[in-house]
């Protein structure tokens, strides 16, 4: 048995800043001073705090080690796995305080946070089954086989209040009653997965299956149980290569264990899981798209009625959950329905994960009960925003979603609270805005990203999410009018109420909800044409301070245009009919005489 | 598997050590570790600590290092902190002697006098 514990973050983040070479780096140092029997090494999924990667934590201890590189090894091996000696210098900041090192628990990142879904997550090693099983895992299975029928599980899960985690927010017990009971003579009826995330800034789901990637099969198998299915598909894009691969694993040990396949604790009740890739389209993330691209067809959506509950894959009555829905359901099994819904807001139980990003200290990943305020996830989760710059607006649910401005910052964040100031929860993506960020600008991010992944299928979004994208671009350019706010209005409306699937339908929010949050900004760039965050490139100008030019030519050298003139030791000039405003004049300038406005 | 009590059996064995992974714990064993100690024979006393305690399933027991507290003639060293009560400082430790103090003063609260500082003489 080992004495200590070294847990090394496999996940996405943590695998771009080289943990990979760092674990290899620390079996080798371990070998090296004959500690392999006495120190295990332990490949995890996200600690949450990505920014700060790779990351490793090393127990009895519990000292967390950030930014770790190959080099450091030798010194944490001889002296921390050796004699027991904290290397200090290499410890996350927030943990060192005057008082001595204190626990990962108590900082301000982690302090305020819960962890239901995610709690395997950085805790045990996701591609050991023996490590889930110590973890509780499985247990809930065998309670719902051995001891609960189908109708107690729906009734369990309905009671705990547990919505939606992909973003609609539907009740998932009353997901699972009318599956069940809608067809109740179907011959064959299916659970599936939606794995397949792609709104930008969002890796909560990754996050899971990569950490915990056995929570989910069990859950599908709870699942099964509760609707009378045997099959399972979990729909995951083929961009997620670890979250794949561990996914596999899981479902062969699985396998092996008896697990997943016939007769499962004797209890006569079947059920395995297969993987489908998706190929990264956005609108697969949308049910009815998922499962036409589970049979094999081109991922277009279909109108609904019938809900999937009635027809859904290979018309059969099926159930789709999200990754962080079925994250939660196990504990709610074992713990029961009313401990999850102790935690959260009247009609929105439990925690949520989000994925931090943006303008914010730590980037990462987080979970918090319900009604969490985004102050206290921007401010103290999240430390802020760099460089001390002002907060202006946080996006929820992505290019589907809407933002919250400063005014709202105080209001605890739960489904209907977000929808009531024109965002939504979504799946969890959480990007921050600072005073630098244009609000036309970011409008117009979100909608290049929908008009790209619209399906083509139904006029409204196809064209309309077009010619949206180019009333936003007529404004940033300059030659906005002001009935053009008028006219985008209309087409946001008209495209939410016509568009065939989600996608369509919720496109045009980012574009509402920032035009009614943030108007004047709107107006300054049509009236005014000028755009105080200075992100517009066609409504800046650029121009030399006479009285600090120097004359010493950088800024002429740089220009890619040629549009500077004048010569060493003289006052220079832009030709603004040359300018193409890129920049790259300012940047050399070491006088601070170039200025854009 | 089969059965719940498979997957139970499992569960046990696999506690122990991920409850390794629990730094909130009340008991505390602390082994010296420094060169003295390595040097006088700490950590086969160290890995017979932490083994049983693992064994045994203690939950509430945190087995970790330290460096030298200067009494380089008793090492190994083990400290033991139970919450409410005096510290115990065992000398001159091997991996039978530790056997015993996990199974009598961790398992059942006795402490092993034989093997305390005080049976040194040092202390008076």
């Amino acid at each position: 048995m080992f004495r200590s514990h070294v847990l090394i973050c496999g996940g996405t983040g943590c695998h771009a800043s080289g943990s990979d070479g760092v674990m290899s780096a620390l079996s080798e140092e371990i070998n090296k001073n004959g500690l392999e029997k006495e120190v295990g090494v332990v490949k995890t999924g996200c600690f949450g705090l990505c920014a700060l990667g790779p990351i490793m934590v090393v127990y009895p201890e519990g000292s967390f080690y950030s930014a770790i590189k190959e080099s450091d090894i030798p010194e944490i091996v001889s002296e921390h796995l050796l004699k027991g000696r904290v290397v200090e210098r290499l410890l996350y900041r927030e943990t060192v305080s005057a008082d001595g090192i204190q626990s990962l628990n108590h900082t301000a990142f982690y302090k305020k946070q819960k962890r239901v879904a995610l709690r395997n997550c950085g805790v045990i090693n996701p591609e050991n089954i023996d490590e889930y099983i110590g973890a509780d895992g499985y247990q809930a299975l065998g309670k719902v086989l051995t001891e609960m029928k189908p109708e107690q599980v729906i009734k369990t899960v309905m009671d705990s209040g547990l919505r939606g985690r992909g973003g609609g927010g539907f009740p998932t017990g009353r997901k699972w009653d009318l599956a069940r009971k809608l067809i109740p003579d179907a011959d064959q009826k299916y659970v599936c997965c939606n794995a397949d995330e792609g709104d930008p800034g969002a890796f909560m789901d990754r996050s899971v299956l990569e950490g915990d990637p056995h929570v989910v099969i069990e859950a599908m198998a709870i699942a099964g149980y509760a609707i009378g299915a045997t099959q399972g598909y979990i729909y995951i894009r083929a961009e997620y290569p670890i979250a794949v691969k561990r996914l596999r694993i899981a479902i062969n040990q699985a396998r092996d264990y008896g697990l997943l396949g016939k007769d499962i604790f004797n209890s006569g009740f079947d059920f395995d899981v297969d993987i489908r890739l998706g190929a990264g389209a956005f609108v697969c993330g949308e049910e009815t798209a998922l499962m036409v691209s589970i049979e094999g067809n081109r991922g277009e959506p279909r109108p609904r009625p019938p809900f999937p509950a009635e027809k859904g894959l290979f018309g059969k009555p099926t159930v789709l959950n999200n990754v962080e829905t079925y994250a939660n359901i196990p504990q709610i099994i074992l713990k029961g329905a009313e401990w999850f819904a102790s935690m959260g807001t009247e009609k929105s139980k439990g925690t949520k994960v989000f994925a931090l990003g943006g303008k914010i200290n730590n980037t990462g990943l987080v979970e918090v009960p319900m009604g969490t305020t985004l102050r206290e996830v921007v401010y103290e989760i999240g430390g802020g925003i760099p460089k001390g710059k002002a907060f202006k607006a946080a996006q929820t649910g992505g290019p589907s979603g809407g933002c919250i401005s400063a005014a709202n910052i105080d209001i605890p964040i739960d489904y209907d609270n977000l929808i009531s100031i024109g965002s939504m929860m979504g799946s969890g993506g959480l990007i921050v805005m600072d005073e630098d960020n244009c609000m036309v600008d970011m409008a117009k991010f979100f909608l290049e990203f929908t008009v790209d992944e619209s399906c083509g299928k139904c006029t409204p979004c196809r064209v309309g999410t077009k010619r949206l994208y180019e009333m936003l671009e007529k404004i940033t350019s300059g030659n906005g009018e002001m009935e053009d706010l008028d006219k985008i209005k209309t087409l946001c409306e008209y495209i939410k109420n016509n568009s065939l699937c989600g996608l369509g339908q919720t496109a045009p929010n980012p574009v509402l909800s920032m035009l009614h949050n943030f108007k004047d900004e709107y107006v300054q760039h049509v009236k005014d044409k000028k755009c105080a965050a200075k992100v517009c490139a066609g409504l800046l100008q650029y121009s030399i301070l006479e009285d600090k030019c120097i004359g010493c030519t950088a800024c002429a050298r740089a220009c890619p245009a040629g549009a500077i003139s004048g010569k060493v030791k003289e006052k220079h000039v832009i030709d603004r009919t040359k300018c193409v405003k890129c920049g790259a004049c300012v940047e050399k300038c070491k006088f601070g005489a170039i200025i854009r406005a | 598997m089969k059965t719940l009590a498979e997957l139970q059996a499992i569960k046990e064995k696999m506690q122990g050590q991920v409850n390794l992974r629990d730094d909130d714990k009340s008991v505390r064993v602390v082994v010296g570790m420094a060169t003295c100690g390595i040097a006088a024979g700490a950590r086969p006393v160290l890995q017979a600590f932490s083994d049983l305690v693992q064994a045994n399933n203690l939950k509430d027991v945190s087995v970790t290092q330290t460096g030298c507290i200067g009494l380089c003639q008793y090492e190994p060293i083990v400290e033991i902190t139970r919450p409410g009560e005096e510290k115990v400082t065992y000398i001159n430790m091997d991996a039978g002697k530790a056997k015993e103090v996990v199974e009598r003063h961790l398992m059942r609260g006795v402490v092993m006098a034989d093997y305390t500082i005080n049976s040194s003489g040092m202390a008076k």
